[in-house]
């Protein structure tokens, strides 16, 4: 394999309280290649989002990253850069999907101003040329460029979804992360939205780490899982090793608490 | 079908909700009945019309046609006293357990208020007996529970919270909206079992909402699919979601997620090519009813 996109090594996240510091992420490695799509699974609270905020260093006290942690983002350690560079890094080399994406798109302004503010901020577009990329990128999600007048109120929350992905693919990212993107869709527009960026990868070869508790819909997309338990990766695997012939007791009885839509309703857990 | 009564049906209820110009068609000709001891699965994506059939029946909207029969007798235009009667029968669970409860009360307070305005003869050591019971029922310690408050309390322990709640009138039908959706995997098979459980032991009619079909067969024995204000198809749950015959059923289906088809595999060629087609189609109105085998109906899409 190449040398990987993202490489974290050691990383270990606590949230200071006032009398005890609660440990969100300990002693976590793994790498995601390029062009992988990387499944990172859990219940909330298991220390995924707190990963993901730290991989583009949107992390706030009180989560303090102990010494010894690494991010590695293409070579660069991202815990030495400064503004400057962090700067350089969001949305350029890293873009990322929130969990509530579709209502964080900016109520008062229409699509495409949406699009012109990251394109103007990171590249100097014109508005002229920007309208041209933002129409070209909303094709990419199957929206037709007519839209871009329009206000997110006025779009579906699925197109809203689709939007805020193609913003995020404006410039090219080599990682795109995904924190539970389709959690408050239904399964036909969850299904749609996932299908793109399985194509879309595919085409612009970027890498994608995908949080979600859905460890089957995980199992569908993802080349490689990592699940973890509070705040430790317990087990890392091909998705159909993690599906197959899971190892780590937590994976076998997260399996065996999905009821299931053919065969017996639940899985049995092994022993 | 049982061939019990049922408890409560709604008889060709529909709902029409205006908006600037456009008309949208919450409830279409919607008809079913829920039978005491039964779980009737109402599943379709969001905007499809299962909060309103809810609503219809908590008599948060009063429908524009059709009726509601509670007990075999119309609801519409009973007196104030069978209406009391109504609402102790009739109890609902939400789907979010953070802003269902009160912050500013204890869960005593959650427990103790339905008893008092439903089970009035409940005074003292008895009612408290009686918060007790039903605590123990949904499987929380009560010494410990009481005294807390909701934010003190997880999310799926506030679920069963909620639960509690809807028991502690006695009830004889619960709806259950989504009950399980803002919940980890981890915890949601709980609250079905607990559905389950007190489904058996209470005979409760149980109506669950949802658009997780692997979780309505889990609890369900009868189910329901929505789309555009109408029941498209329906009957057993197992011969619906064995044999779907609407293609409307068969997207939904095809798009829940299953750990053995993996995504770009091109064995599958289905209802998931022609998702604009079948959305549109299905969104007209289907008058026509087919059966297909015992207790498995559909409304036959217009080609």
């Amino acid at each position: 394999m190449s040398a990987p996109v993202l490489s974290i090594r050691n990383l270990t996240i606590d949230y200071i309280g006032a009398t005890s510091d609660f440990h969100a992420v300990k002693n976590v490695s793994f790498d995601i290649g390029k062009g992988e799509f990387f499944g990172l699974a859990g219940e909330s609270g298991c220390g995924k989002s707190t990963i993901a905020f730290a991989i583009s260093r949107l992390h706030r006290p009180p989560a303090l990253i102990r010494t010894g942690s690494q991010i590695l983002l293409d070579g660069r350690d991202v815990f030495t850069l400064d503004d400057a560079a962090l700067k350089q890094l969001r949305w350029r080399e890293v873009a990322m999907v929130f969990q509530s994406a579709m209502n964080s798109l900016n109520p008062v302004l229409s699509i495409e101003r949406q699009f012109y503010d990251v394109l103007k901020t990171h590249t100097g577009m014109s508005r002229v040329a920007a309208r041209a990329r933002a129409a070209e990128l909303l094709k990419l999600v199957d929206i037709p460029a007519d839209r871009l007048t329009a206000y997110p109120h006025q779009l579906s929350g699925g197109m809203r979804q689709r939007v805020v992905i193609a913003i995020c693919l404006a410039l090219n990212p080599k990682l795109l992360i995904m924190d539970e993107p389709t959690t408050a869709l239904d399964v036909v527009v969850q299904r749609e939205i996932l299908e793109r960026i399985h194509k879309l990868r595919q085409e612009l070869g970027f890498s994608v780490l995908f949080i979600t508790h859905d460890l089957a819909l995980m199992v569908q997309v993802s080349d490689r899982i990592g699940i973890m338990l509070e705040g430790e990766l317990v087990e890392v695997n091909d998705a159909q090793a993690i599906y197959r012939t899971p190892q780590h007791d937590y994976t076998k009885k997260l399996w065996a608490s999905i009821p299931r839509l053919t065969g017996k309703p639940i899985a049995e857990v092994t022993p | 079908m049982t061939d019990s009564a049922p408890i409560l049906a709604l008889d060709n209820v529909s709902k029409v909700f205006h908006r600037g110009g456009s008309t949208v068609h919450a409830a279409r000709a919607v008809s079913f009945a829920l039978h005491p001891g039964r779980t009737l699965a109402l599943v379709g994506e969001s905007g499809s019309g299962k909060t309103t059939a809810a609503r219809l029946i908590m008599r948060e909207y009063r429908p524009d046609q059709g009726r509601l029969l509670f007990r075999g007798e119309p609801i519409e235009g009973s007196a104030v006293r069978d209406m009391k009667a109504y609402r102790s029968a009739v109890q609902m669970v939400f789907q979010d357990p953070f802003s269902s409860l009160n912050p500013v009360h204890t869960i005593r307070y959650h427990l103790e208020r339905p008893m008092r305005l439903h089970q009035s003869s409940l005074k003292g050591a008895a009612r408290d007996a009686a918060i007790a019971e039903v605590l123990t029922r949904v499987k929380l310690d009560p010494a410990l529970i009481l005294p807390k408050y909701p934010h003190e309390l997880s999310g799926g322990q506030r679920q069963r919270i909620s639960i509690a709640r809807a028991l502690a009138v006695n009830p004889e039908v619960i709806i259950a909206d989504e009950p399980t959706s803002m919940l980890d995997v981890s915890v949601r098979l709980g609250i079905l079992n607990l559905l389950n459980d007190m489904k058996r032991q209470l005979k409760l009619a149980v109506l669950y909402i949802t658009h997780d079909i692997a979780t309505a067969r889990y609890v369900a024995e009868d189910i329901m699919v929505m789309y555009a204000g109408q029941i498209v198809e329906w009957g057993e749950t197992e011969s619906v979601l064995g044999n779907p015959q609407h293609p409307y059923t068969r997207l939904l289906l095809s798009a829940v997620p299953d750990p053995d088809r993996r995504f770009g595999d091109t064995r599958f060629s289905d209802e998931l090519d022609r998702i604009d087609l079948i959305r549109r189609q299905s969104a007209l109105e289907q008058p026509e009813v087919q059966e297909i085998g015992p207790n498995h109906f559909i409304r036959p899409m217009p080609v």
